[in-house]
């Protein structure tokens, strides 16, 4: 393999990958308000397809993202009000939800079936993208894989570095200790819900209008990308950059399997196909692997400075969700 | 700041929580607020910071000014400050975020300004933390100085204390103490709630005491502890004398145990309960008593030594072995750990028997519940689930709920936040279980309890374990030093 195609592929690693970080994004910004929005499986298909059928009759590929925005912010409005205000389990109705939106995404798009439509083409940034190896990686993407690496910063910024966002932190950690120091605490969440669905909302077009481009029902292969998503925001431990890192790490994974196909031919492939989810699944044990009671036992054997590292290492490691994760707040 | 609540009313529901309370506040006073678990101190200071909303015609006035307190935020601004029981803060934050959340200002907080302004603060009260380690860290005494800090620095004048002394350490209690005791010569106003009287008398200018939603009356010091007492039960309750035990055969014994985990490790502890006997185990929180009593409970399996249970070795044998064999574990959280939420008093009997077949027997289990809740003195019906019990009536179900016979129970914290009456009634039930010939092995913070009801004791200090102290031999201040790592040189040091 050359140079030239492992960048040509890595680039393509980055920009498949961009939907995904949306989902993420957006889910992480959902939970990390104290509200699992387990539509995201369906919100995905549903807004790929609306997406798609809004860019094809208006002819306008930004009516087709806003459209998938759109679809995404009121699935998570349904979420958003089911558990907040009607204090349902958020579980129950996000899985519902995940469903419906799957098979109303099938039923819908019938007549979109295999159409050609319009297409997001990418942009080369001037001298930017003249950089060698970086520029090839990173700025000769389309403006959806542009707004992607913004919107992963943006997030980070966002919940880790500003006031509000350090409220939400707090919503989500223990939302009593946040409503004494003057948040609404129902009302931002409802806030945070929505955005955060808007950009799951995000991912369909992501799909359909740019990397795997028209809607093709159940053949499409997004059902089960949601799902993806929804272990990668716990591997990411609700922080937008290690999310994303998951979410890349997954893209990789999957590039893998299609570039090692021709070399390991011994192996079905299968195998090679499947190996990124098991991947994933040995990667978030591994995560949380320093609350097992074994290792705690491993750790109480180790000499002192070993143990203090590890012990440290296993912590920067370790992702514990937000307290109030699925608990509804009542002001007493 | 002067407060003054006039005419404070509060229904939830039929429960009238807050009856006709009128209490005026001058500036500079520490005011206690006694009364039992229930007694409608909590509604009363949740109405005054803003949590709940009294009933139309009641005043809150403030300097003078009757004002409305919408919520916790609106509290403050009026310079109202409260400080939970269980502290409101996050856990997992640095201090520096955990006093940055809700403070005013531009998107972009200036985090170096406001390390500054911590660190000003926090010499300036004489408290030492580090703005960039976690609340986590800290121990719930800690937790309480930091809350502190961040309600003066949002400009309190009037600082409410919800029950601030329950799990604390004696130690972290006096520099409490010593802290609000500077609060008056700043003008500043102090409403202290508790049900600890020893407490209430040490430190408060003047005591207002509720029962049953009524405030009964006030008084200034010098206080008569029996007074008080009967204030605020209706009725004259004494601790009566210490029972000291009839000890007969060893039930438990423990040949150089030796406990680790990531934490701690403690070393070669001896130790033989016989029939009858409490054992209390002192010292500060996350010492290794924890650990120890869930050796004990065959919860945690030591890494070396033998573990013997009325001569029947049980080393590494499963929990369920030693429940078999008559051990009995109640945990400190009782709704976490030892009860099951959700479930109501029938359910919880019904599991706790040994099983008839397959089906529910209904009528039994009402019948059961029904004679249990009498005998146990539980206030609540059968079908009370457990989470609407108070914490009283909580620790009364799990006592209702140990089998019988039982050769060891084993406690953590068994009266927490409990009132003096539940208190009383907790340990005459143990006390009872030990005539039967039991054992007890218990843990608490609460120096005086373990002096009045156990035979011997245990003092743990960061991972060190004493030889067994008589209890009668010992005090209160004895005792406080060797928590707090002192003395330990000439009391046997050999476990170190």
């Amino acid at each position: 393999m050359t140079q030239e195609t492992i960048l040509i592929g890595l680039a393509g690693v980055l920009a498949a990958a961009a939907p995904v970080i949306f989902a993420v994004l957006g889910e992480t910004l959902s939970e990390r308000a104290g509200v699992i929005n387990l539509s995201m499986n369906g919100t995905i298909l549903l807004s790929a397809m609306g997406g798609f059928a809004a860019a094809y009759t208006t002819d306008n590929i930004v009516l087709g993202f806003l459209a998938g925005m759109l679809i995404g912010a009121l699935v998570a409005l349904v979420v958003a009000f089911a558990s907040i205000t009607l204090k349902q389990s958020q579980v129950a109705v996000g899985f519902v939800l995940a469903l419906t939106c799957r098979d109303l995404s099938y039923f819908l798009g019938n007549p979109y079936m295999g159409l050609p439509g319009p297409r997001l083409q990418a942009i080369p940034i001037p001298v930017l993208g003249d950089i060698p190896v970086i520029g090839q990686l990173f700025f000769r993407q389309d403006p959806i894989t542009y707004i992607s690496f913004v919107a992963i910063f943006l997030a980070w910024v966002w919940i880790f570095r500003t006031r509000p966002g350090l409220m939400l932190q707090g919503i989500g950690e223990k939302p009593a200790a946040a409503f004494i120091r003057g948040a609404n605490v129902n009302l931002m969440r409802y806030v945070y819900t929505v955005i955060g669905g808007a950009l799951i909302g995000l991912a369909g077009p992501a799909y359909s209008l740019a990397i795997r481009a028209g809607w093709m029902g159940t053949i499409s292969g997004l059902d089960g990308i949601g799902w993806i998503a929804l272990s990668i925001t716990i591997f990411g431990g609700w922080n937008p950059s290690r999310a994303a890192f998951g979410a890349y790490l997954f893209a990789f994974l999957q590039w893998l399997g299609l570039v090692l196909q021709p070399v390991l031919t011994q192996v079905p492939s299968q195998v090679l196909q499947v190996a990124p989810f098991p991947l994933m699944i040995l990667t978030l044990l591994l995560v949380n692997i320093g609350d097992a009671e074994w290792v705690e036992r491993a750790l109480a054997a180790m000499p002192e400075n070993t143990r203090k590292i590890m012990v440290k290492l296993l912590r920067a490691m370790r992702a514990s969700p937000p307290a109030a994760l699925g608990v509804p707040f009542e002001r007493d | 700041m002067n407060v003054e609540l006039k005419n404070i009313h509060k229904h939830f529901g039929t429960v009238h929580a807050n009856k006709a309370i009128n209490l005026n506040i001058p500036t500079g006073t520490i005011q206690g607020i006694l009364g039992e678990n229930g007694a409608g101190k909590s509604t009363l200071m949740k109405i005054l910071s803003g949590f709940i909303q009294p009933d139309p015609g009641s005043e809150i006035i403030l300097d003078g000014k009757p004002v409305v307190i919408h919520s916790p935020a609106d509290a403050i601004k009026y310079g109202i400050g409260m400080l939970h029981q269980d502290p409101l803060d996050f856990p997992p934050m640095k201090l520096l975020d955990n006093f940055l959340l809700g403070l005013s200002g531009g998107l972009f907080p200036n985090r170096k300004e406001a390390a500054q302004d911590f660190n000003l603060l926090a010499r300036e009260y004489g408290f030492s933390f580090d703005p960039e380690s976690y609340v986590d860290s800290l121990t719930v005494g800690e937790r309480q100085q930091l809350e502190i800090m961040r309600l003066l620095f949002l400009g309190a004048r009037v600082f409410i204390l919800d029950e601030p002394t329950t799990g604390i350490s004696a130690g972290q209690k006096e520099k409490l103490f010593a802290t609000l005791k500077k609060f008056p010569d700043q003008a500043m106003t102090v409403i202290f709630v508790s049900h600890k009287l020893e407490d209430v008398e040490h430190l408060c200018d003047r005591v207002a005491v509720l029962r049953g939603g009524v405030l009964v009356g006030e008084t200034k010091p010098p206080y008569v502890t029996s007074k008080l007492v009967a204030m605020m039960f209706g009725k004259e309750i004494t601790l009566g004398a210490r029972q000291p035990a009839q000890a007969g055969d060893v039930v438990l014994s423990l040949k150089n145990i030796s406990l680790e985990d990531v934490r701690l490790k403690i070393k070669n502890v001896d130790l033989e309960v016989r029939a009858g006997e409490v054992i209390g185990l002192a010292g500060m929180e996350g010492s290794g008593q924890g650990m120890f009593i869930r050796a004990c409970a065959g919860l945690t399996r030591p890494v070396g030594g033998r573990i013997s249970l009325n001569g029947r070795d049980l080393t590494g044998k499963s929990y369920h072995t030693f429940k078999r064999a008559g051990v009995n574990f109640l945990p400190a959280a009782r709704l976490e750990e030892g009860l099951v939420p959700g479930l109501n008093l029938i359910d919880h009997f019904v599991l706790a028997e040994e099983p008839k077949g397959i089906f529910i027997d209904r009528a039994a289990g009402q019948k059961l519940a029904e004679d249990r809740i009498q005998s146990f003195n539980i206030r609540g019906t059968p079908l009370s689930t457990v989470e609407s019990l108070s914490g009283g009536n909580q620790q009364r179900a799990e006592l209702a709920l140990l089998q019988t016979p039982l050769s060891l129970v084993l406690l953590e914290h068994p009266t927490r936040g409990l009132d003096i009456e539940s208190v009383i009634y907790i340990w005459s039930k143990l006390k009872e279980r030990c005539k039967q010939g039991a054992s007890i092995i218990f843990i608490s913070s609460d120096l005086e309890e373990i002096l009045q009801y156990s035979d011997c004791l245990l003092v743990f200090f960061s991972s060190k374990v004493s030889q067994p102290i008589d209890a009668s031999a010992t005090s209160v201040e004895e005792l406080g030093q060797l928590i707090g790592g002192k003395g330990w040189a000439d009391t046997g040091d050999e476990h170190a």
